[in-house]
């Protein structure tokens, strides 16, 4: 594995660079006007508005986001908005693993809950995000006690844990009944209840299962996020940053990229902290490895 | 067994107990019908038959893994409920059944870590096991890295944890070939010589029933009733070795159990397969 570490940066790296490549020798081999047949635009055009250069694209990320002496670089206003954005997610990751794990466990115990719980867990993620969004929202904002209030980021985060919970609570469910019979006869001979038989037995069988299921999660509440951030109207994130910058695409066409690059920058920290928790459960998934 | 002053306690005693399994439409099937059994302590005793005599049946109502429809169970006296909580038996099934995030060492002691024993008297414990079947060097390891043979024998290792006076293995060797399955009945006999605990070996193989058993107990399918029960005096199990798989009366008693779940005679008993 320390051996392969290497080889694999490596490919990745070189992953990237082919599709920055390949970018590039779009731009350079394309027709300006795209490639059109029968009326309908197959290819896009290969102009320096629809497809800048890679260069222009952080020679704008380093200048200043506006005109105005005031300005920072584009670099740190992207910045900012993907750590806001990361901190939205991750409350949003964190509550839809918590009620993910709930709803599963409630199911794994009770026969009756799953199927009374389980098509309504379906169900729910085929609601359109765009939907929700206003309702959340407005519901949000009749909750008030003490010096308590609702605010805008926090219907963001519930929106992000909405799309969140669902990749857990299915695959932990999963997991959780993935033990042998063998193995759940043997908790009986042992004499012992659901809980220990929880802890001892189906949490870390269910481990192979639970760490996809967290790396989906993770990146659902990024998109979450994001896409929330924009239906709700959030300012100071990296959803709000897209939309406003691709407003200025006609005359700074460097000027989207930034936000785009910092969303993928997100996901990829949200992707990297799931890696980290699968690095510490590394004994738990020892089974998969097994003839 | 009336009289309840009996001083000798049975180890298993199974009372004309009978085991429905009922299916979809109704459609029920018998898998055990009016059988009755006793095992005495220290004493070993197999149950061979076909497929679906309803022998592990047997074995899951004595371990309490599942409930006749009619008849009683008792345990050292007790209910096969109240044997379970007490942890009166130690079980193998024919998957060692091993948890794979544990180590070997890990696997021994759950039993024990379940049951609430201090670290200390765990590791102790479990250290004395693995090295009851010869596994000293491989404690540290897990059981993705074992084979077959060696998973088995930590399996047996875990059943004897808590040093239980009944042990049900439910074919523990079925799935191992066959050199390695000899070396094991040596070893299983060796343990229960040392340990003295009583038996039900639920098994396929003639010759492993004959060679590890007091008495071997052979059952017909549909209903799963008990044929017969054949004594096997082949001496004391600590006298038992390998020599004794080359000897007349070994031979004799294999020809007399296949005799047994043919039905009749074959032509040529003397042709002992090994398996």
């Amino acid at each position: 594995m320390t051996q392969r570490m290497p080889r694999r940066i490596l490919v990745g790296a070189l992953g990237v660079l082919a599709l920055a490549l390949l970018w590039e020798l779009y731009i350079f081999l394309g027709p300006a006007d795209g490639v059109v047949v029968g009326g309908l635009t197959v290819l896009p055009r290969a102009s320096e508005m629809a497809m800048p250069h890679l260069w222009v694209m952080l020679e704008r990320a380093l200048d200043p986001v506006t005109g105005s002496a005031s300005a920072v670089p584009m670099w740190q206003a992207v910045l900012a908005a993907s750590l806001f954005t990361l901190g939205i997610s991750a409350v949003g990751w964190i509550v839809g693993v918590t009620v993910g794990l709930a709803l599963a466990l409630l199911m794994q115990r009770f026969t009756l809950a799953e199927s009374a719980i389980l098509p309504w867990i379906i169900l729910s993620q085929t609601v359109p995000l765009i939907a929700l969004a206003p309702l959340v929202r407005r519901w949000g904002a009749q909750i008030e006690f003490g010096a308590f209030s609702w605010e805008n980021w926090m219907s963001v985060a519930l929106i992000a844990s909405y799309l969140a919970f669902f990749p857990v609570s299915i695959g932990a469910l999963k997991g959780l009944g993935s033990p042998d019979a063998n193995h759940v006869d043997l908790m009986r001979c042992y004499a012992v209840g659901w809980w220990k038989t929880l802890w001892r037995l189906r949490l870390p069988a269910s481990v192979g299962y639970l760490l996809p299921a967290l790396r989906l999660a993770a990146a659902s509440a990024v998109i979450g996020s994001v896409v929330a951030e924009v239906s709700i109207g959030l300012r100071g994130g990296i959803g709000r940053l897209i939309v406003e910058y691709a407003g200025a695409a006609g005359s700074d066409p460097g000027k989207p990229w930034a936000p785009i690059f910092g969303s993928i920058l997100v996901g990829l920290v949200a992707a990297g902290f799931v890696g980290l928790i699968s690095l510490f459960l590394r004994r738990f998934r020892r089974g998969e490895v097994a003839a | 067994m009336t009289t309840a002053a009996t001083p000798v306690q049975h180890a298993v005693e199974v009372n004309d107990i009978s085991r429905v399994f009922t299916g979809r439409k109704g459609a029920s099937v018998t898998a055990l019908d009016a059988v009755n059994l006793t095992v005495a302590p220290g004493e070993f005793v197999s149950l061979i038959g076909p497929s679906g005599c309803g022998k592990s049946t047997l074995l899951r109502l004595i371990a309490d893994l599942d409930t006749p429809t009619s008849g009683s169970i008792e345990v050292f006296g007790k209910t096969a409920r109240q044997a379970r909580i007490d942890q009166d038996y130690g079980i193998a099934f024919q998957q060692a059944g091993l948890l794979p995030w544990r180590t070997v060492a890990g696997n021994i002691e759950l039993p024990l870590e379940l049951h609430g024993a201090d670290k200390a008297a765990r590791r102790e414990r479990a250290a004395e096991l693995i090295e009851l079947v010869g596994l000293t060097d491989f404690a540290a390891h897990y059981p993705d890295q074992l084979s077959g043979g060696m998973q088995q024998r930590v399996a047996i290792a875990r059943s004897l944890a808590e040093s239980p006076s009944l042990l049900l293995m439910d074919e523990p060797f079925g799935a191992l070939d066959e050199m390695t399955r000899e070396r094991m009945q040596n070893e299983l006999v060796r343990i229960c010589a040392e340990t003295g605990a009583a038996v039900v070996f639920v098994t396929h193989s003639i010759p492993e029933a004959v060679f590890l058993s007091n008495r071997v107990v052979v059952m017909s399918p549909r209903p799963g009733r008990i044929r017969d029960v054949l004594s096997v005096n082949l001496g004391r199990m600590s006298d038992r070795g390998e020599n004794l798989r080359e000897e007349e009366g070994f031979f004799h008693s294999v020809s007399r159990v296949r005799e047994l779940l043919h039905g009749a005679a074959p032509t040529g008993a003397r042709g002992v397969e090994t398996r």
